[in-house]
């Protein structure tokens, strides 16, 4: 027998009685499943999801759901086939063997595998004071539980809301909140909105987008403290600027944090900006060698992007989970020759205060901005991002048909400032500016994550919400 | 040799199939020769060049139409209306195509289309029993008894005009429709008058309803169009004029050839017409698969480039004419398995029969559900239909194809549905 028949029997005996385990009952989870069916595979597959829910839509949770229009259990997501898995829902995973391929979880079941799928994604990044964070009214918004929460106590017609953190999820918050007509505050560290994912001229957009819909937007600003009443409702929120806002319901929203901590100690390349793999979405070991029997796809996923330097991204995005799902789940069940890379260009969407806003490419990595449709002050534009001397993203504000177009010039690492004229092109397009993005280095941008201790046994790390 | 080929599309000999002429000129994905204009067959650089800014449909941005075999405009609006937003770019285009799709679809009037269904159910109806009341089973053209009169007939009641002008409407509306199907034998001067006394007659009648819509709206679109008062402000008389001309014109060929063609392959695949006379359901990707396989508009032949650009390895100057062949697309190898064969089971149909982009077809659902429609009751109610003529006698134009009578017989005419 010749070591490539050898090969291809293993391959075959996998695809027929072989068991796969996806960790993460989610959108990514989900559509790597379906695809694996897709691929013929006819073994074991093992669904393992902390939830108690069917895997479901996030994207209506921040929309459709907290104005009411949509009920935060009817969200699941639609199925494309049957995949005829073995659900264990409700039931974290809590560690990984890597060695005997066995996956713990937390009731105490061990599940072996062959191959797994890490899917487990993100989760919200909570109140960094567990005692405020757990004040009554005081919510994040991440799991459909979440949702549903938010929208009730938003039903309750609270007198004024809270929203800390102006990403794109609490601006989402803040304009569902205007729609059914409360009153919001939004505190934001930075100096506008949006302004980490697009810098401070979109920024400056965004924030005339608040403005205009009566959201009382203070940025620059720090919620210090949370303050409940004697029965334990959060009542006010203290502000850096020395200031005091009372509000019933708080809405934190800073972001994300990876879930990962299962996999502490397994030997995984797996820490707090996700879990490390190769562009084929194999994941890394600690020691930086790939492995051959774990995959990683989604929100925790961490890989490197050809068309951008091979940077390491990790994406929390909709279209990235499915398209990294399909490709984990076909290189899965290939040959080595046969695998894909994860070449999907970031995409993302948020629809905020009656406008559509989308994204291709990596904007925070851009240094220039040009407006080269549109314009801002009628808030309809398209703009580009340039890097370098090509453009490397693309933004659009209720102008998305002419998206397609700049993804190929990304693809195509076309020059930047473009040298054509474009359709709708305005005086304020004739010349890029600063893009504004903050700079990483200060501190005044996103939590900042800190490092103590020598030998790896003591070193601690420790979350700093800012200054 | 592409000037030929280009000729030849034009060619009305070919027009009962220039399937095959695509097929040759996707060889390349863009052919030019001499003066002419750029033409665009393949699906990937069409779809590509729907969606570039680069590219203009405003016709003063053309440098020269040169050797161009349409550069006559196909569908003249006439000269005395500002053009309609189908020949605008931004911001100008957003901005009319906005206050248009306020009163016409989402998000603002999202039942619209829906809510007009049981009055197409029953004009369509009363048009098939119209048929069979006729008394003559034995020939029945299609297009002047079934196809012609409908969707007239429907941008009427859209509009809003009265019922009782409606005939007068039929008729200047078929003028104008005819001007786009020069017949080469005829006399064109006399012709050209008549169309332009046609646009006249049908401009001045718009223009007082528009202003009586001023002063008493109803419900209809032609009032919601003369007292928008949006974010977007109002629009001129004269843009409501070139609106609502336009809405009646596109809104109105275009539908006339999607049902004649589709009644022509239903006719020329009988399984296929069996299927749908059981499941009235089957309409939706029949029509689907009918707006790729056989699009009413063939191609696109009024854009042209605002900078040099490149496509498919050939670069296209700056205020070129551009040509893109979106039928020829639509049966691009390299995009859909077996092009050539009419399956309405496909499952990836991502065609360019309404083109793609801003400028993607705005009466889209309607022309959807009109067809929908049209083709499950033609199917449901005439009993063994059969072709008398294939192929038919077709019009002229090359860029709005369809058959000019699609004469059937049938044995007999079902009783509508109670």
């Amino acid at each position: 027998m010749t070591g490539e028949r050898t090969r291809d029997g293993a391959l075959e005996y996998l695809k027929r009685e072989g068991r796969i385990v996806i960790v993460g009952a989610s959108l990514a989870g989900l559509r790597a499943a379906e695809t694996m069916r897709e691929k013929g595979f006819t073994g074991s597959l093992t669904m393992i999801g902390d939830e108690p829910y069917e895997p479901y839509d996030r994207p209506p949770l921040s929309k459709q759901v907290l104005l009411g229009h949509a009920v935060a259990d009817h969200t699941a997501l639609p199925r494309r086939r049957v995949i005829d898995a073995d659900w264990r829902l409700g039931v974290p995973a809590t560690g990984l063997d890597m060695a005997a391929r066995r996956v713990r979880l937390g009731n105490g079941d061990e599940v072996e595998y062959d191959r797994l799928l890490i899917a487990t994604g993100v989760r919200a990044r909570p109140w960094p004071n567990e005692e405020e964070g757990s004040l009554q009214g005081v919510f994040v918004l991440r799991t459909r539980d979440d949702g549903e929460g938010l929208q009730r106590a938003l039903a309750d017609n609270p007198r004024r809301v809270l929203v800390i953190g102006a990403g794109f999820t609490g601006s989402e918050i803040a304009s569902a909140c205007r729609e059914r007509g409360l009153n919001v505050t939004v505190a934001e560290r930075g100096d506008a909105p949006l302004v980490g994912a697009l810098g401070g001229v979109i920024g400056e957009v965004a924030a005339e987008m608040h403005r205009e819909h009566e959201v009382d937007l203070r940025t620059g600003v720090m919620v210090t403290a949370l303050e409940g009443d004697p029965s334990g409702r959060v009542r006010a929120a203290h502000l850096s600027d020395g200031s005091t806002i009372e509000a019933d319901v708080v809405v934190v929203s800073l972001g994300a944090q990876r879930n990962t901590e299962w996999l502490a100690g397994s030997g995984l390349g797996a820490g707090p900006r996700g879990i490390a793999c190769d562009a084929g979405c194999r994941a890394f070991d600690v020691r930086g060698i790939v492995t051959d029997d774990i995959y990683v796809a989604g929100d925790v996923a961490r890989s490197p992007h050809a068309l951008f330097g091979y940077q390491f991204l990790s994406l929390e995005h909709w279209g990235n989970a499915v398209a990294q799902a399909d490709t984990a789940a076909h290189n899965m069940l290939s040959e080595s020759a046969d695998r894909r890379p994860h070449l999907w260009v970031p995409a993302f969407w948020s629809s905020q205060f009656g406008v559509n806003i989308k994204s291709v490419g990596v904007p925070p990595m851009g240094t220039e901005i040009l407006i080269t449709q549109g314009s801002l002050a009628e808030r309809r534009f398209a703009a580009v991002y340039g890097y370098q001397g090509r453009v490397i993203a693309a933004v659009t504000f209720d102008n998305c048909r002419w998206l397609p177009f700049y993804e190929h010039q990304i693809e195509s690492t076309a020059p930047f400032p473009p040298p054509y004229s474009t359709v709708d092109r305005r005086p304020e397009g004739n010349k890029p500016v600063p893009a504004d993005f903050p700079d990483p280095s200060v501190p005044t941008h996103g939590p900042t994550i800190t490092l103590s201790g020598y030998s790896p046994a003591d070193r601690k790390m420790t979350f700093t919400p800012g200054r | 040799m592409t000037q030929a080929l280009l000729r030849e599309i034009i060619d009305y000999a070919n027009r009962a199939d220039p399937y095959p002429l695509y097929e040759e000129l996707r060889k390349n994905p863009v052919s030019h020769d001499g003066n002419g204009p750029y033409v665009v067959s393949t699906y990937y650089e069409i779809q590509s060049l729907l969606h570039d800014p680069r590219i203009s449909s405003d016709a003063r941005n053309l440098k020269s139409t040169g050797d161009d075999p349409l550069g006559q405009s196909a569908d003249d609006e006439g000269t005395a209306l500002p053009p309609s937003f189908l020949k605008l770019d931004p911001p100008d285009h957003d901005r009319l195509r906005r206050m248009t799709n306020r009163p016409f679809g989402p998000p603002h009037a999202p039942h619209r289309v829906h809510d007009m269904r049981d009055e197409l159910h029953g004009l369509v109806g009363g048009l098939i029993d119209n048929i069979a009341t006729s008394g003559n089973l034995d020939r029945v053209d299609l297009v002047d008894q079934f196809a012609y009169p409908f969707p007239v007939t429907v941008i009427c009641r859209l509009l809003g005009v009265p019922h009782e002008d409606e005939p007068r409407f039929h008729v200047w509306a078929e003028t104008l429709a005819a001007s786009l199907d020069p017949d080469p034998d005829g006399d064109p001067a006399q012709r050209g008058k008549g169309t332009t006394d046609a646009r006249m007659e049908l401009g001045m009648y718009l223009a007082g309803l528009i202003e009586e819509r001023r002063k008493n709206p109803g419900n209809d679109m032609l009032s919601q169009l003369a007292t928008a008062d949006g974010p977007d402000g109002a629009m001129t008389t004269m843009e409501a004029l070139s609106t609502s001309a336009l809405l009646l014109i596109a809104g109105h060929e275009t539908t006339v050839n999607l049902i004649t063609n589709g009644m022509l392959t239903l006719l020329r695949h009988p399984d296929v017409l069996q299927r749908l006379r059981e499941d009235p359901g089957l309409s939706v990707p029949i029509v689907e698969e009918l707006l790729r396989y056989e699009p009413p508009v063939q191609l696109l032949p009024q854009r042209t480039t605002l900078s040099d650009i490149e496509v498919a390895g050939v670069n296209i100057p700056k205020g070129a004419s551009l040509w893109l062949i979106l039928a020829s697309g639509n049966r691009d190898p390299k995009r859909f398995e077996n092009p050539d064969r009419f399956d309405p089971d496909r499952k990836d149909i991502q065609h360019l029969g309404l083109g793609s982009g801003i400028h993607s077809c705005f009466g889209a659902p309607l022309a959807r559900q009109e067809a929908q429609l049209a083709l499950s009751e033609l199917a449901r109610r005439l009993e063994n239909p059969r072709l008398l003529e294939d192929p038919p006698p077709y019009r002229q134009n090359a860029v709005l194809r369809g058959p000019r009578h699609l004469q059937i017989a049938c044995d007999g005419v079902l009783p509508k549905a109670a």
